[in-house]
């Protein structure tokens, strides 16, 4: 520690732990009503489409896309519950968390935040890996209380039409969990390598929602039924295996856009796991290489 | 490193001040420190040093590089070359000992100002109770709890104060801390610099305005495009001041002038005699005058403003608005 006392005198400090910049990160989360609607607005939207609607449209016995009223009834229960607690995430849940991440790095740079973040101190990866933490916190919340939320609803069903509640397992609810945690994360990282990138949230949000609800459902639905090459190209996208990781966990069908197996799931789960690194390691790296000015 | 002015000579006979003596060892020192943004270099060689316990004043018109000097002693910019050391340590590694608020305070609009704090003490690993110390001593302690985007500027600019000084820091670093406030906003904070430098903290402050810090600083380096033009104590500075003498006649009181002082600080101009001198050497112009059988009417030092010196030093590249008319704002519940 030679540098440490090169003047003598001086007390030497050190700026936070990792755990404590955690939660400082938690704190900001916690106090953004940004936060709240981002990640509120996802297991709301499942709810309303994976039980609400087809619920409602069982009781007034109209059929359901096609579907008989029964069979829309048992895709509203128990055994059904990862299928439906998860199934948002590949299309609308991903352009949520892609925005909040976004959001949040994004923001740093139009505050002026990041710089005083740093001359508190830390090391730009220890800010990174502050700051992913958290939000892999609060992804992990939402992605179990969209499950709770979901499981609530469906043995509420269950419950008032007599109907069996065969809950999932507990590996397949962990896998469940997990995968979708995966998938979430994945989305939330790519957006806070946008918003790093780009060093502010418009741009950052706009490209990325282009992205995921426009340019991978145009390669998926348009191009590449036409050319072999895109055919091959959409198997490396994030929201294909997100859709195809979020199927795979679903075991039955999903009829939710996005949902689809292109790829099994073990493949798609590498291939976010990549993303999800991959992304973790650019962003790391844009912090660490670039002037803050 | 040697730290004579360039361009400004020390008056010679004894010194117009007392520096702090012993000198102190230095707190920041940088060495050819240069940065370029692509082929526009912002801070040129720039070699100057901070010592312990001073207030340092960090002048320059806007555009000078003084801010982008200031991100390179935080780490926060890299130099393109040269290098600077801060409390004996590279730049931007002694980041945990230096309290900072560099262009404007940077600080989340959503969060209250108490929750501002709370989050940047756990980013700096210092416990909650400094976060009461420092909303005290920047007197915010009654809006603690409103939301920081509710603030007025001056309020804003005292929680990035207290936000610079969480870590009981040795050194600060102070960029333009005055900059857009109302002249109330302008004597809080002036205020508030004084009891730092009380404190015997080191502070490093940056301003594109002479008035704001001429008193407050121990010792100033002016720069312009992104050159130091002269480091130095503020009276050293101001000592520049001109000597006017009216004498008759006026060629052989020129010509005394001149062996005494050199033919650079003598200059006749409307008929009286323009001597650069320090107030000290006042008495010894007059006797070698009137030795020399002139008759002196009149002897006055007229001891220019920083203000004066600063424009001469920026020669006109200056973008400086008058000191006296500074930004207004409305001041939206200040206090
Ligand atoms: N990231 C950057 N890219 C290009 N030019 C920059 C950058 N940052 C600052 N500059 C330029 O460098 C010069 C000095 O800026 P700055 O250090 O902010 O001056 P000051 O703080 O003295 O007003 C300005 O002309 C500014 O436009
Ligand atoms: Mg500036």
């Amino acid at each position: 520690m030679s540098a440490a006392t090169a003047v003598a005198g001086l007390p030497v400090r050190t700026s936070g732990s990792l755990p404590s910049i955690v939660r400082a990160e938690l704190l900001k989360l916690g106090r953004r009503p940004a936060t709240w609607v981002l990640l509120g607005l996802w297991p709301a939207l499942q709810l309303v489409f994976s039980l609400l609607i087809p619920y409602i449209s069982y009781r007034r016995g109209s059929s359901f896309e096609g579907i008989p009223p029964e069979q829309v009834l048992a895709t509203t229960l128990p055994d059904r519950l990862v299928g439906n607690a998860l199934s948002g995430l590949p299309l609308f849940g991903g352009a949520l968390l892609l925005t909040l991440g976004a959001l949040l790095a994004g923001s740093e740079y139009g505050w002026g935040t990041l710089k005083t973040l740093l001359a508190q101190g830390p090391r730009r990866t220890t800010v990174l890996a502050g700051q992913v933490l958290a939000l892999l916190t609060v992804l992990a919340g939402t992605v179990a209380f969209s499950l709770a939320l979901t499981a609530g609803a469906s043995a509420l069903i269950a419950g008032a039409e007599g109907a069996p509640a065969d809950w999932p397992g507990l590996g397949e609810l962990a896998r469940g969990f997990g995968g979708g945690l995966l998938v979430a994360a994945t989305w939330g990282v790519l957006g806070m390598l946008l918003g790093t990138a780009l060093r502010g949230t418009a741009l950052a949000i706009g490209l990325g929602l282009v992205w995921v609800l426009a340019v991978e459902s145009l390669v998926v639905n348009v191009a590449a039924p036409l050319l072999e090459v895109f055919d091959t190209l959409q198997r490396a996208l994030p929201g294909v295996n997100a859709g195809s990781l979020v199927a795979a966990l679903a075991g039955g069908t999903v009829r939710t856009p996005g949902v689809v197996a292109v790829v099994d799931g073990a493949q798609a789960a590498w291939v976010l796991g990549a993303f999800l690194a991959g992304a973790i390691a650019l962003t790391g790296l844009l912090l660490v290489r670039r002037d803050l000015s | 490193m040697t730290t004579a002015p360039e361009t400004v000579g020390r008056p010679t006979g004894p010194a117009p001040t007392v520096p702090a003596t012993p000198v102190a060892e230095p707190v920041v020192v940088t060495d050819r420190l240069t940065k370029r943004y692509g082929k526009r270099t912002v801070v040129d060689a720039l070699s100057l040093e901070v010592r312990r316990g001073e207030v340092f004043g960090f002048l320059g018109p806007n555009g000078a590089g003084k801010t982008t000097t200031l991100r390179m002693l935080l780490g926060l910019v890299r130099p393109t070359s040269g290098s600077a050391t801060v409390l004996g340590r590279p730049a931007g590694t002694s980041v945990a000992e230096v309290g900072a608020l560099v262009e404007g305070p940077g600080l989340y609009p959503y969060l209250s100002g108490r929750d501002n704090l709370r989050v940047l003490a756990r980013y700096a690993g210092v416990g909650a109770g400094r976060i009461d110390a420092v909303l005290d001593t920047v007197d915010l302690t009654d809006r603690a709890g409103d939301r920081f985007g509710t603030y007025s500027l001056g309020m804003k600019q005292r929680l990035g104060i207290a936000a610079a000084l969480l870590k009981d820091p040795a050194l600060v670093v102070l960029d333009e801390p005055t900059n857009g406030l109302d002249p109330a906003g302008i004597s809080e904070v002036r205020g508030l610099l004084r009891r730092l430098a009380g404190e015997g903290r080191t502070v490093v402050l940056s301003s594109h305005l002479l008035g704001e810090v001429e008193h407050l600083c121990d010792r100033v380096a002016v720069v312009a495009s992104g050159r130091l033009l002269v480091e130095s104590t503020v009276e050293d500075l101001r000592g520049l001041g001109r000597l006017v003498v009216d004498a008759r006649p006026l060629d052989t009181a020129a010509a005394v002038a001149v062996r005494l002082l050199g033919p650079d600080r003598v200059s006749v101009v409307d008929g009286a005699l323009h001597l650069q001198t320090s107030p000290g050497e006042t008495a010894a112009v007059n006797r070698a005058l009137v030795l020399a059988d002139v008759d002196v009417t009149g002897l006055r030092q007229e001891a220019r403003t920083l203000e004066e010196v600063f424009l001469q030093l920026t020669d006109g590249d200056a973008d400086l608005p008058p000191d006296a008319a500074p930004a207004r704002r409305t001041r939206r519940g200040d206090r």
